[in-house]
C-alpha cells in the first residue's frame, strides 16, 4: 500500500478517472450537436424560400437540423447508456479522502461540512 | 366557464394530491429528514429522475411564452427552442458521476452544501445563497403568474381566484410531501406533458388540413415564417446560437438542476435517465413549437402570445381532451414552481439558519422550519403575483441568466480543476451577476450588445474571473 503513495500526494479515487472521461464525453456531444443544427439549419436555410425543399411537409433545413438532428441524439444517448457509460458505485470510499494519508487507509474519515 | 374543461384538470389536481400524500407516507422512511425532504433520501430511479429534470425545466416559458412567440415568429423560434434538446444529456454527463460521488462524501443536500464544502468559504455561501433566494423569488413569481393566466382563460374566474386557487393547490402538496412529492409528481406531469403535446400537435395539423397546407399558407402570409431568420428577418445566428448558453449547456449552472443531479439512486439510474431525458426534452420542445406555429394559419390574429397554446387546444380539441393536454401547460408551471419553492426554503432552512443561525438546532424545529418557510415563501410568492409583470418569458429568462453566469464555473470548474479556490468562485460570482444585469439592462435600452443574448458575455467575464481569481490567489490543489 504505502509504495503506492511515496510522493505523499493521497491516492485519487480511481473512479474519477472515468467520470473524467465520461464528462469529456459529454462535452463533445454538445459540440458535435451544435454543429449539426447549425450546418443544417443555417447551410439549407439561407436559400431564398422558393428554392425550400419539404420533408414530411417540414422545411428541409429544420428537418434536418431539428427533427433528425433530435432523433440521432437519441439514439446516441441511448447508445451511450447502454453500452458505453461505466456502471459504478456512488458511495462514499472513505480510502481515498484527502485526510487518509494521515489517519491511515483504513479508518472511516470525518464526512462533509454538517454531518 | 366549460365544464368539460375543467372536470379533466380538476382530476388531475386531486391525482397530484393524492401522489403528494402517498410520498409524505414514505418520509423518514431513510436518513434523516432533511435528506428526506429536500433530496427524496438520493433514491430517484431513472425514469422519475429523467421526469423531474425535464418538467422542472420545462415551464410556462417553454409551454406557454415559447409556442406564443413560435406562433408570432415562425420556425426561427422552434430552431432556437430545439438547443434545449442539450440540457437532456448535457447537465447528467457533465456533472455526473463525480458530482454524484462527491456530493455522497460530503453529505451534501443543497448545492450550497457541495459549494461550501469545495471551497471552503461562508462568504461563497452567503453569496450563493443569496443569488438564489433573489434570482429564484422572480423565476417563480413568473411561473405562478403563468399559472393564473392559464387557469383564468380556462374557467373564466378573476385573475385574483385563479391564482389563489393554483398557489394553494401547490402549497398543499409541497409543504406536505418535499423534494419526493415534487419529484413523483413531476414524474406524472412529465407524462402528461409528452402525451398532451401530441395529441395537441396531431389536432393542430388535422384542423390545418395536413402539414403541406399549413406550410403553404404560412408560406402566403409570410415566407419568412418559414425560414430560420423569423417573421422580421430580425433572428441572426449569431442571437440564435447563443440561446446554447442560456438553455442548452448553461443549465448545468442552475441550481434547480443541480440537485437533481445528487439526488439519484446509482449510476444505472443515470445513464437510463440521460436517454429518457433526451427524448422527452427534444419531443415536447419539438411539438410544442410546432404547434404554436400551426396554429397561425388555423387561428389567425391571437395577440398575445401566453394565450395560444389555451386557445388553440380549446379550438381545435374536444373540451374534454382539451382539459387533459392543458393540464400539460399547467403541470409545467407546477413542476417549475414546486422545485424552486423547495429550493428557496431549503437555501433559508439548510444554507443560512442551520449553517450559520442555529447549528445545533433539533430535527423536530428543523422540520417545523422547513414546512413553516415553504409555507411563508408561497403566500409571498403569491403576493407579488397579484400585481402580474408583463412579459412572462422574459421575467423567467432574466432569472435563469443571471443563475448562470453565477454557478457555472463554481461548479464545473470546482468539479474538474484543482486549482479552482474560493477567490476564484467569488470573483466569479460577482462578476458573472453584476455583468449579467448590467448587460441585461443595456440591451434592454440599446438592443443587443454584440448581436447576442444577455447571458453569453457574462458567462465568459465569469470564465476569466475564475481563472484570475483563482491564479492570483495562493495557488494550491484541492484535494477532492
Amino acid at each position: 500500500m504505502s509504495a503506492q503513495h511515496n510522493n505523499a500526494q493521497p491516492k485519487q479515487d480511481p473512479r474519477f478517472k472515468t467520470a473524467h472521461k465520461e464528462a469529456w464525453i459529454g462535452a463533445a456531444l454538445a459540440v458535435f450537436n451544435f454543429v449539426w443544427w447549425y450546418g443544417f439549419a443555417y447551410g439549407l436555410g439561407s436559400r431564398p424560400v422558393d428554392e425550400y425543399t419539404y420533408i414530411l411537409g417540414l422545411p428541409a433545413w429544420f428537418f434536418w437540423s431539428c427533427v433528425a438532428g433530435f432523433v440521432l441524439m437519441s439514439i446516441i444517448t441511448v447508445v451511450l447508456a447502454k453500452f458505453v457509460l461505466t456502471d459504478m458505485p456512488l458511495d462514499d470510499d472513505p480510502r481515498y479522502h484527502p485526510d487518509a494519508l494521515h489517519s491511515g487507509n483504513d479508518t472511516p474519515t470525518k464526512k462533509g461540512p454538517n454531518s | 366557464m366549460n365544464i368539460g374543461v375543467l372536470i379533466p384538470l380538476i382530476i388531475f389536481l386531486i391525482a397530484i394530491f393524492a401522489i403528494g400524500f402517498i410520498a409524505s407516507k414514505q418520509m423518514g422512511s431513510g436518513g434523516g429528514f432533511l435528506q428526506e425532504y429536500f433530496l427524496g433520501g438520493r433514491e430517484l430511479g431513472g425514469f422519475v429522475l429523467a421526469m423531474t429534470m425535464v418538467a422542472t425545466y420545462g415551464s410556462a416559458s417553454s409551454f406557454l411564452g415559447g409556442p406564443g412567440t413560435a406562433y408570432t415568429v415562425g420556425f426561427g423560434w422552434a430552431l432556437l427552442a430545439m438547443t434545449q434538446v442539450v440540457t437532456g444529456y448535457f447537465v447528467l454527463l457533465v456533472l455526473g458521476k463525480k458530482f454524484a460521488i462527491l456530493s455522497r462524501r460530503y453529505d451534501a443536500v443543497t448545492m450550497i452544501d457541495f459549494l461550501k464544502a469545495r471551497y471552503n468559504s461562508p462568504a461563497v455561501a452567503i453569496l450563493s445563497a443569496i443569488a438564489i433566494i433573489v434570482f429564484l423569488f422572480s423565476a417563480m413569481t413568473a411561473q405562478w403568474v403563468g399559472g393564473g393566466r392559464l387557469i383564468e382563460s380556462l374557467t373564466g374566474l378573476s385573475y385574483t381566484s385563479a391564482l389563489f386557487i393554483f398557489a394553494v393547490s401547490v402549497l398543499i402538496y409541497v409543504t406536505i410531501g418535499g423534494f419526493r412529492a415534487v419529484a413523483l409528481t413531476d414524474a406524472v406531469q412529465g407524462a402528461i406533458m409528452v402525451v398532451g403535446t401530441l395529441v395537441l400537435l396531431i389536432g393542430v395539423i388535422i384542423a390545418g388540413g395536413g402539414i403541406p397546407a399549413i406550410m403553404q399558407d404560412l408560406v402566403n402570409e409570410n415566407p419568412n415564417l418559414v425560414t430560420p431568420f423569423g417573421a422580421d428577418r430580425s433572428l441572426t445566428p449569431a442571437y440564435v446560437s447563443s440561446f446554447w448558453i442560456l438553455v442548452g449547456v448553461g443549465v448545468v449552472g442552475l441550481p434547480q438542476m443541480v440537485v437533481r443531479t445528487m439526488s439519484y439512486k446509482s449510476s444505472r439510474a443515470m445513464h437510463r435517465a440521460l436517454a429518457i431525458g433526451t427524448i422527452v426534452t427534444g419531443f415536447i420542445m419539438l411539438n410544442m413549437h410546432l404547434i404554436g406555429i400551426f396554429a397561425r394559419p388555423v387561428l389567425p390574429g391571437i395577440d398575445v402570445g401566453d394565450k395560444v397554446i389555451p386557445l388553440i387546444a380549446l379550438d381545435v380539441l374536444p373540451p374534454w381532451l382539451a382539459g387533459i393536454v392543458l393540464a400539460a401547460p399547467m403541470a409545467a408551471i407546477m413542476s417549475t414552481v414546486d422545485s424552486l419553492l423547495l429550493l428557496v426554503s431549503s437555501a433559508i432552512v439548510k444554507d443560512v439558519y442551520l449553517s450559520y443561525v442555529r447549528p445545533q438546532a433539533t430535527e423536530k424545529q428543523v422540520k417545523t422550519l422547513s414546512f413553516g418557510i415553504t409555507g411563508v415563501l408561497g403566500v409571498i410568492v403569491f403576493l407579488l403575483a397579484l400585481q402580474p409583470p408583463d412579459l412572462l418569458i422574459f421575467l423567467n429568462l432574466f432569472a435563469f441568466g443571471g443563475l448562470e453566469a453565477a454557478f457555472i464555473w463554481p461548479i464545473v470548474l470546482g468539479l474538474y480543476w484543482k486549482y479552482g479556490n474560493k477567490t476564484g468562485a467569488l470573483a466569479s460570482m460577482v462578476t458573472g451577476m453584476a455583468s449579467y444585469i448590467a448587460i441585461y439592462l443595456y440591451n434592454q435600452a440599446n438592443g443587443d450588445l454584440l448581436g447576442v443574448h444577455a447571458v453569453t458575455i457574462p458567462v465568459v467575464l465569469s470564465l476569466a474571473a475564475f481563472v484570475i481569481g483563482s491564479l492570483a490567489a495562493k495557488r494550491e490543489p484541492f484535494q477532492f
